[in-house]
């Protein structure tokens, strides 16, 4: 706790945690490695998915509001960078400058209505707000996002600046960043670069003022208004701050696969999201990448297990119990992961409310109390625990 | 004749059809102690809330430094230099000593919004420095590291006063600042609001407790039925028979 506040010592810690980030990520090729995961795409959604839920818990974790409907931002971030490839480039920066600037104009209007409440009633306006970005893609808005067919890039798009530059190209050209092509490594070390700098602007915000302040907002509001902070508009920067973050992710989503489709703002991604949070642990810095790397993983990994696959792995049990334990497993992988996740959930929630960063957080208690057990009932009994503060006057 | 530090000029509010405030009065003197007294139900509350801008009062003005306070949001009376204690205390539960009290220090120095999302909140000095300050003052720097939420009671309302204090406001309101506090508290309370007396920081105390109001208060209002019936200093509503009365009597005439 006190880390915040240690201007100098907190400053040191806060580099240490993200140099311990930017390693741990940049070489996510190398330790996915033994679980089956280092493939160049799915890399590339576990940075993306993990940039679309730090920036959500940015507004769930420090102020509280469960906004439903942020995968809407996602969509915008999309269909605004695929319309950036068509008009004027493919070079992915203006793209991602132009998903920016339209998801957090999105944000900006669906957060200053939707945060005229609170509580459950915010929660089913911004799920109100994306259901209605997401019909209005499918049917009047087709013009701008071809609808059923997705957003895709053409022959015939007319890509100004790259015409200007290098004159009418034969071929769809493929997304790069100045000659880089965003297809397997090299998009996913972009796409880890921004998580790593969205991560570090979520830790600089998180202990800025601004953080304090959301932080109040979630605690108390009632008490923060009473203290002459007008609480509105800090909850609209964290709204608007989370929304840019969900068009980044969306604008690289359409980097590394030029394509938006409407599905990408259904409620079920805005669901996603939280589930991401929640399961990593919400408000903690490190717990929404956690929880979207878990969340990718058991989408992409055990819903492409098999029966196959289950019979090698229990192959060495006698036949008649392999064939009813792969039908118990069976249930778990390939359609059903949902299941799996779903009873991951459960038991995390009944468990661990904290997610996975709070069974970190208890594991390493656990072993500090072991290492210090002597020291442990000295701790207890140390004035700044006793119930009482005030009486030493 | 110096003007007062509030004013409350023919004050009406009623709650459907029912008159809650009828035609109240009431002046604040700067530096003074004024208590708010009357039985359950005289409209205490209300008064308060038309105060802090949770309510409007339906006709009638409420001054302040002579500007209005009708019509003013709760933060911008804050703004204005009125800080209040709620009847619970109302602290940031999950948050510790030290940000409950650096919270309004901030409010105080960079107004109801202001967008700092870069700077480290460990680099505003000055602000630490008086949040610090406040914390020693009140007893309660050794624990500026634990959450607010497991304080007792009696420390939760000094860590509601702390939050009051940081801000140097000119009125401090105070809601039933003892109630449901055991006696020990009660009386810890007194001593300490005693000794921010010698701040000079004007105050209005809704109160209950005789006790803590003639231990307290340079003057006295008392409040029945919405109206005022009596105002003076202590010696002078102690003998008054229309407040015996209004307490023991129930009804006014």
């Amino acid at each position: 706790m006190s880390a915040r506040f240690e201007a100098t010592g907190g400053a040191r810690r806060d580099h240490l945690l993200l140099a311990g980030f930017a390693l741990v990520v940049l070489t996510m090729p190398l330790w996915m490695r033994p679980f089956g995961a280092a493939y160049p795409d799915l890399l590339q959604r576990f940075a993306i998915y993990g940039i679309f839920a730090i920036g959500f818990n940015i507004l769930f974790g420090l102020t509280g509001y469960l906004s439903f409907g942020h995968a809407a931002f996602l969509g915008v971030g999309s269909y605004a960078a695929v319309w950036a490839f068509k008009l004027v480039t493919v070079n992915v920066l203006p793209a991602i400058a132009f998903a920016i600037v339209v998801s957090g104009l999105f944000a900006l209007a669906i957060g200053y209505m939707s945060l005229r409440r609170s509580g459950i009633y915010f929660s089913i306006l911004t799920l109100a707000f994306a259901q209605m970005c997401y019909n209005l893609a499918y049917s009047v808005l087709t013009p701008i996002t071809n609808g059923e067919t997705s957003l895709q890039m053409a022959r015939t798009d007319p890509r100004i600046l790259d015409t200007w530059l290098f004159g009418p190209s034969p071929l769809i050209p493929s997304t790069h960043l100045f000659g880089m092509e965003m297809k397997g490594y090299p998009g996913f070390y972009f796409c880890a670069v921004l998580l790593i700098v969205a991560f570090y602007v979520a830790m600089r915000i998180s202990r800025s003022p601004l953080g304090t302040m959301l932080r109040a907002i979630k605690s108390n509001q009632n008490r923060l208004n009473y203290t002459g902070v007008n609480s509105r508009p800090y909850a609209l920067a964290a709204f608007v701050i989370s929304g840019v973050y969900a068009g980044l992710a969306g604008a690289l989503l359409a980097c590394t696969d030029p394509l938006a489709g409407a599905e990408r703002m259904q409620w079920t991604a805005s669901g996603e999201v939280v589930l991401m949070a929640i399961l990593g642990g919400v408000g903690t810095l490190l717990g929404p990448f956690v929880g979207a790397v878990i969340i990718k993983y058991l989408e992409n990994i055990f819903s492409a297990f098999n029966e196959q696959t289950l019979h090698s792995v229990f192959g060495f049990l006698p036949d008649g119990v392999e064939n009813v334990v792969v039908a118990v497993a069976g249930l778990f992988v390939g359609e059903g992961w949902h299941l799996t996740l779903g009873m991951m959930f459960m038991l995390l929630v009944i468990f661990l409310p904290g997610g996975v960063m709070e069974g970190a957080r208890r594991l390493g208690g656990l072993w500090r109390t072991g290492v210090a057990a002597p020291r442990a009932g000295v701790r207890r009994l140390a004035p700044s625990d006793s119930p009482s503060v005030g009486g030493g006057e | 004749m110096t003007m007062a530090l509030l004013q409350v000029q023919a004050v009406n509010k009623s709650f459907r059809g029912l008159r809650a405030l009828s035609d109240v009065n009431l002046d604040v003197e700067e530096g003074s102690v004024h208590a708010i007294i009357g039985p359950n139900g005289a409209g205490k509350s209300t008064l308060l809330n038309c105060f802090v801008g949770r309510l409007a009062p339906d006709t009638g003005s409420v001054l302040f430094d002579g500007k209005s306070l009708v019509g003013l949001s709760p933060h911008q009376i804050n703004q204005a230099g009125v800080a209040r204690v709620f009847q619970t205390p109302e602290v940031f539960l999950d948050l510790t000593l030290e940000e409950n009290v650096i919270i309004p220090a901030l409010a105080r120095q960079d107004g109801p919004f202001r967008l700092n999302a870069w700077r480290r909140l460990g680099s505003r000095a000055a602000v630490r420095e008086k949040a610090q300050h406040v914390l020693e003052d009140l007893g309660l720097a050794a624990s500026r590291h634990r959450t607010a939420g497991t304080l007792s009671r009696g420390d939760k309302r000094r860590l509601e006063l702390a939050m009051c204090l940081v801000q140097e406001p000119k009125l401090l309101l105070l809601d039933e600042p003892t109630a449901g506090m055991s006696r020990a508290d009660t009386e810890r309370t007194i001593e300490l609001l005693q000794r921010l007396g010698e701040r000079r920081i004007t105050k209005v105390i809704i109160e209950h407790d005789m006790q803590v109001v003639f231990s307290l208060a340079s003057r006295i209002s008392v409040l029945a039925q919405g109206t005022v019936i009596a105002e003076g200093d202590p010696a002078a509503i102690k003998g008054d028979p229309r407040v015996q009365e209004a307490y023991l009597g129930g009804a006014v005439h």
